[in-house]
């Protein structure tokens, strides 16, 4: 599949899918990567090194600041996939490059091949937005 | 300027347009990933070039005794906003710039707003114009002076694709209390996602506090950077109007039995929390409250005083605390046992008395986050409830409004 660029790199790991969209701003412990929004069909879960794939994001526009904090912690996902494009998520990224030369790739695909990402399942993100699921 | 234009490449904009003012919320801490990239601005010397104003930070500066977390997340919260004021920004941190008289745009004005609750208020009841701008952007757009033409900038975004019409069986009582707003603005949130939405159904003419909690709840639940009231908001004057004379995506109905499982949702205390059941502390004022609501909790405290051991806190701006302090409203306030808190906000910071009891509170935003943030129970109420069961100590309903209880 080739999705949208919202923010580039390279990366790979263990899918995590979300059945519902996340705020990383109230949702995500940047110290440790777990969920931690009490509402969350998965609380607990921790987005550390996983492929995240999730419809979009949620509320708060702090979430650029949460994410940029769980690359320089150490617990940022290896990368998200989208539904929609968040501009808040692509900015956190962007700025966690800057400051830690750390690229966490964001890339939009369309719902029907988000949906088609089991969660667990070993995805591989392309400089150009390329996603492999194996 | 380079955060400028990859956010411009982001929405898929191909220029960039002036703006007159911005809302900066990258002034709150969240780690020292937003004190390595503001030093990156102070050591460019980057000034603002638009009058900004800063949202709320990790403390009260005006009273960091208030402050009960590690001290050295203080001092590094207190270094956040301090770097935010020395770009050129005004030191107001309030999460409601839109209750300052010298902050609000006016119809049609492009800005560049961040924090969801500011965002939601500042498109759909003041008419101004602004996409869901975050962390980093907003500061970057501030001393830019410029965004991205693009999203909500643009007038034909704004048009509502999705109708959200009021079910009859809602009573008319209901449409006419607090209660309400809040709580639909979690169902718009839900229902809505990202998508732009017209709320038909409504009474015409709503005050501007009950179209803050069905903005700021609505971004808690979900995306939404912007709704439509028809008959109160500046761009539905009528449905029609709304949809801008076009055929909306989806029409949905809204049941009380739907309000009544989102209200439900945000209580998380045991059982529900029924009447009686004993609490800890009252928070109020998510977003910061307007003197109207200051005003409010005086009156239905009517003299009493929160019961024993029961904290009763209110946030609100510190411009605004300064307007009640000359009027005497902060003085008798304070002096019933009412703890007001500005600069920050009592869901993000450790300012509430330890206590094993849950809190309460009016907000459906506060009532979302706070279990995640703080670690709290929460009960949820409208403020006439939480008041009343702030002074006896234990949870307090008002007859019911929501049809069979």
């Amino acid at each position: 599949m080739n999705g949208r660029v919202l923010a580039r790199g390279v990366a790979g790991g263990r899918a995590l899918v979300l059945d519902e969209p996340l705020s990383f701003w109230g949702g995500v412990d940047p110290e440790t990567g777990a969920i931690i929004d009490a509402r969350h069909p998965q609380l607990g879960a921790s987005v550390k090194g996983r492929v995240l794939v999730l419809r979009s994001g949620r509320g708060s526009s702090s979430s650029s600041s949460v994410l940029a904090e769980t690359v320089r912690a150490g617990c940022a996902p290896a990368a998200i996939l989208l539904g929609e494009p968040d501009l808040i998520l692509a900015v956190g990224a962007a700025v966690a490059e800057e400051l830690y030369g750390v690229r966490l790739p964001i890339v939009q695909l369309g719902l029907a091949e988000l949906a088609g990402i089991p969660d667990g399942a070993s995805v591989s993100i392309g400089e150009d937005g390329e996603v492999r699921v194996s | 300027m380079r955060l400028v234009v990859r956010a411009a490449e982001a929405l898929g904009a191909d220029q960039l347009i002036p703006i007159t003012r911005a809302h900066v919320d990258s002034c709150l801490y969240h780690g020292e990933a937003t004190i390595d990239f503001v030093e990156r601005l102070v050591e460019g010397s980057a000034q603002v070039t638009v009058p900004t104003t800063l949202n709320v930070g990790a403390l009260d500066l005006l009273h960091p005794e208030l402050w009960r977390g590690d001290p050295r997340v203080a001092e590094r919260g207190r270094l956040l906003m301090d770097h935010y004021r020395s770009l050129g920004c005004q030191p107001t941190y309030t999460c409601a710039p839109y209750q300052l008289a010298h902050a609000r745009p006016g119809f049609g004005e492009q800005v560049a707003w961040a924090e969801s609750n500011a965002i939601v208020f500042c498109n759909s009841v003041l008419g101004a114009r602004t996409e869901r701008y975050g962390d980093f952007t907003d500061i970057a757009c501030a001393i830019a002076g410029r965004v991205p033409d693009a999203g909500l900038h643009r007038a034909d975004a704004r048009r509502a694709v999705l109708v959200l019409r009021l079910g009859p069986d809602i009573p008319a009582e209901l449409l006419d209390d607090d209660a309400l707003y809040p709580v639909l603005g979690i169902v718009l949130g839900r229902r809505a996602g990202s998508r732009v939405a017209v709320i038909d159904g409504l009474p015409h003419g709503l005050t501007e506090e009950r179209l803050k909690a069905v903005g700021a709840a609505a971004a808690s639940s979900g995306a939404v950077a912007m709704f439509h009231a028809v008959g109160s908001t500046p761009e539905a004057p009528t449905l029609d109007a709304a949809l801008q004379g076009r055929e909306p995506e989806e029409v949905a109905t809204v049941r009380l039995a739907e309000l009544r499982a989102a209200r439900d949702e945000l209580t998380t205390a045991g059982g529900g929390a029924p009447p009686g059941t004993p609490i800890g502390s009252v928070s109020l004022g998510t977003p910061h409250a307007s003197l109207a609501e200051l005003r409010a909790v005086e009156r239905e405290l009517a003299g009493a005083r929160p019961g024993p051991g029961v904290e009763l806190l209110v946030s609100t701006a510190r411009s605004l605390l300064a307007d009640a302090e000359e009027e005497g409203l902060a003085p008798r306030l304070r002096a019933l046992g009412v703890e007001l808190l500005v600069d920050t906000c009592s869901y993000i910071a450790p300012i509430l008395r330890p206590t094993p009891l849950p809190a309460m509170t009016d907000s459906g935003k506060w009532a979302y986050y706070a279990p995640g943030n703080i670690g709290v129970e929460v009960v949820f109420g409208t403020l006439r409830e939480c008041v009343r069961s702030a002074v006896e100590g234990r949870v307090w309903r008002d007859t019911d409004l929501w049809g069979l209880a």
